[in-house]
């Protein structure tokens, strides 16, 4: 556990760098890159906090699909439109107030609150409770969870229909 | 220093990871750049659902925590099919371009 505040200290670094260049630079595709990064310290946060399985769904899904999406949307876009997308921001004053207000907001709750206790010892196998948590006490999220990517899997056929 | 991080320190991180995609969402102007901003926002949510779970010993966040990444991977899967569906008909990817409903 001594490790723990030297490697969280090094995902935090690398989060918030990263983070900032997915909403800072000019070129749309670094942006993608620079989130896959995010989502890989992401994962790392998840290992400090002793969830392995979800480290592995995190990189996975975010860091696998939804990069890998982002980059074909990319990809798509810049061949229908013949050039490299450039992508300006605007309203970088009324952005910054408004993060920063969300900031200061959300700051002054946490730090204001009591300190945590230290960290309950957890259960020997994590990904088994999970496991048997999602098939009893979460049966019916879980099945709600099927309807929906049902649906999204229909909405996606019918956006990618070839023109009649 | 520390033997471990407090759940504080965890909260403090995703708040400003949540910050700048908020900050990514209100000034970019292409849809993509809107969508990656908000990812970084759902992220940072992620850790306070797994934070909070391991502070309370409670393997009901780690299960929520499966769900909003599932529901997340769709929501982007349909938000790029979408640009790219618009993209097909407006051929712009700009947010202000796309005024249609404009009155």
């Amino acid at each position: 556990m001594s490790l723990e505040p030297i490697a969280f200290g090094a995902l935090s670094v690398v989060l918030v760098g990263s983070a900032l260049a997915v909403v800072l630079t000019k070129n749309l595709f670094h942006s993608v890159l620079w989130l896959a990064l995010t989502l890989t310290g992401t994962a790392g946060i998840f290992l400090t906090l002793d969830a392995e399985f979800l480290a592995a769904i995190q990189l996975l899904l975010y860091a696998g699909g939804v990069v890998t999406i982002a980059v074909f949307a990319i990809v798509v876009t810049e061949r229908l439109v013949g050039d490299r997308i450039t992508q300006t921001s605007r309203q970088l004053t009324n952005g910054f107030v408004i993060a920063a207000a969300v900031l200061v907001g959300v700051l002054s709750f946490v730090l204001r609150a009591p300190q945590s206790g230290p960290r309950p010892p957890i259960a020997d196998d994590l990904t088994r409770a999970i496991g048997e948590s999602v098939l009893t006490r979460f049966v019916l999220p879980f099945e709600l969870l099927g309807l929906l990517f049902l649906a999204a899997l229909l909405g996606a056929i019918y956006f990618a229909r070839p023109d009649d | 220093m520390p033997t471990s991080m407090p759940l504080q320190a965890y909260l403090v991180l995703a708040a400003v990871l949540f910050a700048i995609g908020l900050f990514g969402v209100v000034t970019r102007r292409n849809t993509i750049g809107i969508l990656l901003g908000i990812e970084l926002m759902l992220n940072s949510v992620n850790i306070n659902l797994v934070a909070f779970a391991r502070f309370a010993g409670d393997t009901a966040g780690l299960v929520f925590t499966v769900f909003t990444i599932s529901i997340t991977v769709a929501e982007v899967a349909l938000g790029l099919a979408l640009v790219i569906l618009i993209f097909r008909v407006r051929r712009t990817a700009v947010a202000d371009h796309l005024d249609l409903l404009q009155g």
